[in-house]
């Protein structure tokens, strides 16, 4: 039995290598990029752990639910950490077809990202494009919002200034009937006295009486 | 007596007597604010990061000696003296000069014209920028979902979101596309927001000038300090401002340093002259000049020492990534372990891949990454703030609060610039009296700015950018050195520097020295001669042409220079308006000498006229402009 496992790994290898070039990923991780201090040293135990992600996700596949650990191969592991990994069939003794394999991690592929506390970019299949994230759009550009209360704000600015000035004027066109109206009234209550009119006391502003002042006067002396 | 106030405000200017500024800080700082604009912010650190660095100062510092600081208080001194905007001045000062007058205000027209979409892309900016993350640090998705789009992919994040999302330019300028109606929307709210600050005149401006004129500085503080801080920062700063002396035997350097001192003091638009026209008559205007002229100048100076220490980040940020692409290349390609290789190592580590295996290292084609030719990437105008300052701030913590400080900034910085085109436009029409007494003022400067944003709406087609660039290469600076050069010729040897130096004593109590008198005379319009001669000679031997946005282009995302059939007749329409604004002066001479000679009794004003104020009445002027109609202006 062992024999014939050997002999089965041995003719699965070879196969591998044959179909290296079309049923092959390679795969590309930057652990110390994504983790910086936590990062964990790639052994072989998290290699089994990577055999363990494919074949769950192959297992995910119908038709291929009898998908075991043992039937992802890997190799090339190089220090970057890189290597290839193929998925084989062993009662057909051939390599899966990438199409399958590649569909399989796509729908996965957050399931193994997070096995290993990657993402998309410290995580790659080189051969699988990544499904990019949908835009979050708001239902309403922000910019709008913005906008719409500068510009609400400038035009109730500019319509109370328009009143005002309309406020302003309408006050100073009354003002000088006004004053026009309150010296009438004075006119009219000029006090007389033995026919001989008064002036009234000018409380506009002082108003020296020329006649009771002279030119050296007008400043009184210190 | 050259002391008297002046000739009476004939034209009602809103009201019986002229308003004035609340106090001298107002004044200081409206004019201020209109000479410092985007120029100081973009235009000035461009120049002296290609003409050599600290050695620009020299020119620039002898233009503004010998060229600025003269004309700019020419203008100061005969607003304040004659108490009107541009067109009563010059009028008032000869009637030969009226068509400065009136091209004053035509070149202030078109420049609000399209000062104001500048400031609607600005305003586009700003009110994106409250958002986390900012729309341009990322390309939007493809079609399918697949990928990025590939206009974005070719060029950059920032570069898609100006050219496409912004303005969604087409690829040739006589393709004008559509109006993009966020950017009517924007270009609405931004003259909304003109209107609001001049729709009394000074009396608004005076109060909006506060904010606008002093924000910048502050933000410009604020972006200095954190400039400072940020790594790669000095290197920068060293490496923008190291001299190079031997670049001053280049003439154009000195014809870019008059030009640039010329209209970055926004000389010869008839701001200046309207906002001195509301000063008190006794004011010393000479102290008024050399301060504002000063202050510009430290401003630019200022600015770009904040400017050059953000790119100095960027251009360190740019070489740190050129050089991790690079370092991932080699690992990926050697399988070196993640992260082995850092940016100080990489140099030695190249080399010695270099000698060891040089056929594979060729075959990675990898970047030169040198930190000089990224310091060496520069941009002026709207290319820096749009491009390359959003990408600059895309990589600094916190950004969305930056954008919007940033953009804040040059909003208000453009603002009290549009202040001063507005009022040099409001101004002389109030002076002329065009309008009833009845009508308030808030209707003419409403009826103003709607003039304006109706016919601004041509720059929110697609094409509109470079409909703008036409305008601001062409349409402008010609005309402005013309009208700079009249301004001078007029005042020293029309208005007599005799008359022009009794008026400044009584103004401000001393006699202009012999250096305003020899600059006056001789030097200015020498120099703006010179320079006139020089610009049309750089536009003769230059090919005209714009630099166009074309995603078909070969070597795209460098914009492809292309000369358009739409535009090749713009130096001409430019000269032709220029003409249009002294052919009206020769129209009222040939009438005058037609009258004379010939006696038709109507539509016949005979000047001079021993009264000169009639030469300023409406009557006067309706007749006058009826007989030139014909020649388009």
């Amino acid at each position: 039995m062992r024999q014939n496992n050997s002999i089965t790994q041995e003719r699965a290898r070879r196969s591998k290598a044959e179909a290296d070039a079309e049923n092959a990923f390679k795969v590309r991780l930057s652990i110390r990029t994504a983790l910086g201090d936590k990062a964990y040293v790639w052994d072989t135990n998290e290699e089994y752990l990577f055999k363990a992600m494919v074949a769950f996700s192959m297992r995910k596949v119908p038709n291929r639910e009898t998908t075991e650990i043992s039937h992802v191969l890997l190799c090339n592991v190089t220090q970057r950490v890189s290597f290839w990994f193929v998925v084989t069939d062993p009662s057909k003794n051939h390599t899966l077809p990438a199409v399958e394999i590649e569909s399989a991690i796509r729908m996965n592929r957050n399931r193994i990202n997070n096995a290993f506390f990657l993402n998309d970019q410290s995580l790659e299949f080189l051969k699988i494009p990544t499904t990019l994230a949908p835009p979050t759009d708001p239902s309403v550009p922000i910019w709008i919002i913005i906008f719409g209360v500068i510009f609400c704000i400038v035009i109730v600015a500019v319509v109370l200034l328009i009143l005002s000035g309309i406020r302003e004027r309408r006050r100073k066109s009354k003002e000088p009937s006004e004053a026009d109206d309150t010296e009438d009234k004075c006119e009219n209550t000029i006090t007389i006295e033995n026919g001989i009119p008064c002036d009234p006391l000018d409380t506009k502003g002082g108003h020296i009486n020329d006649a009771f002042m002279t030119e050296d006067e007008r400043l009184t002396p210190l | 007596m050259a002391c008297t106030v002046g000739p009476e405000p004939l034209g009602d200017g809103g009201g019986s007597e002229r308003p004035k500024w609340d106090n001298k800080l107002q004044y200081l700082l409206s004019c201020i604010g209109f000479a410092v604009g985007l120029g100081n912010i973009w235009r000035f650190p461009y120049l002296c990061q290609t003409y050599g660095g600290g050695a620009f100062l020299i020119p620039y510092l002898i233009a503004l000696v010998f060229e600025g600081i003269p004309l700019f208080y020419v203008e100061l001194a005969i607003g304040q003296r004659l108490r009107r905007g541009s067109i009563g001045v010059w009028t008032a000062i000869s009637p030969y000069l009226g068509g400065v007058g009136l091209g004053c205000v035509t070149v202030s027209f078109l420049v609000s014209l399209y000062y104001n979409t500048v400031l609607t892309w600005v305003l586009w900016y700003f009110l994106n920028s409250f958002q986390s993350p900012l729309p341009w640090s990322s390309c939007p998705l493809d079609v399918n979902r697949t990928g990025f789009e590939a206009e974005c992919q070719a060029s950059s994040t920032v570069s898609y979101f100006w050219y496409r999302q912004t303005l969604n330019i087409t690829a040739d300028i006589s393709d004008s596309g559509s109006i993009q109606g966020r950017l009517l929307a924007c270009l609405a709210a931004s003259w909304a927001v003109v209107y609001l600050c001049v729709i009394r005149g000074i009396e608004s401006t005076g109060k909006a000038i506060y904010f606008t004129a002093l924000f910048p500085y502050l933000v410009l503080t604020i972006f200095l300090i954190r400039g400072l801080t940020l790594p790669g920062a000095v290197e920068g700063l060293i490496y923008l401002f190291t001299p190079d002396v031997q670049i001053l035997q280049n003439p154009r350097v000195w014809l870019d340093a008059a030009t640039q001192i010329f209209f970055s003091l926004s000389l010869a638009f008839g701001g200046h002259i309207a906002f001195a026209s509301y000063n008190p008559p006794r004011n010393n205007c000479e102290k008024d000049a050399v301060t504002i002229a000063l202050v510009n100048s430290m401003t630019s100076l200022y600015a770009s020492i904040a400017v050059f220490s953000v790119l100095g980040f960027k251009a360190a940020n740019d070489h740190g990534r050129c050089l991790d692409r690079n370092i991932l290349h080699l690992i990926n390609a050697f399988d070196f372990p993640d992260q082995s290789i850092s940016r100080d190592d990489y140099a030695a580590v190249l080399t010695h891949l270099n000698a060891s295996q040089p056929e594979r290292v060729a075959r990675l084609h990898l970047e030169a990454c040198h930190l000089e030719d990224f310091l060496d990437k520069s941009a002026s105008g709207t290319g820096l703030a749009f491009i390359i300052f959003t990408e600059a701030i895309l990589h600094m913590p916190g950004a969305p609060g930056w954008a919007v400080l940033f953009f804040g900034m040059l909003f208000t910085l453009g603002l009290s610039s549009m202040f001063g085109n507005m009022e040099s436009i409001i101004t002389p029409l109030l002076d002329m009296g065009l309008t009833h007494r009845s009508i308030p003022k808030e209707v003419l400067t409403g009826l103003a700015c709607l003039l304006c944003f109706l016919s601004a709406i041509c720059f929110t087609l697609q094409s509109g950018n470079y409909w703008l660039e036409v305008f601001d290469n062409y349409a402008a600076p010609l005309n402005l050195i013309i009208f700079a050069f009249l301004e001078v010729i007029g005042v020293a040897y029309v208005y007599g520097l005799q008359r022009f130096s009794d008026d400044i004593v009584c103004m401000t109590g001393r006699r202009p020295s012999l250096y305003w008198r020899v600059t006056w005379k001789v030097v200015s319009p020498l120099l703006l001669l010179t320079i006139f001669v020089a610009y049309i000679a750089v536009l003769v031997w230059t090919p005209l042409s714009y630099r166009a946005w074309n995603t078909q282009y070969a070597r795209f995302p460098s914009r492809q220079g292309a000369a358009g059939d739409g535009f090749t007749g713009t130096p001409a329409e430019s000269s032709r308006k220029m003409l249009c604004s002294m052919a009206l002066t020769v129209c009222r001479v040939s009438r005058t000498l037609n009258c004379l000679l010939g006696g038709q009794s109507s539509g016949c004003v005979v000047f001079p006229q021993k009264n000169p104020q009639n030469l300023t009445s409406p009557s006067y002027w309706k007749v006058a402009l009826a007989g030139c109609h014909h020649l388009g202006s």
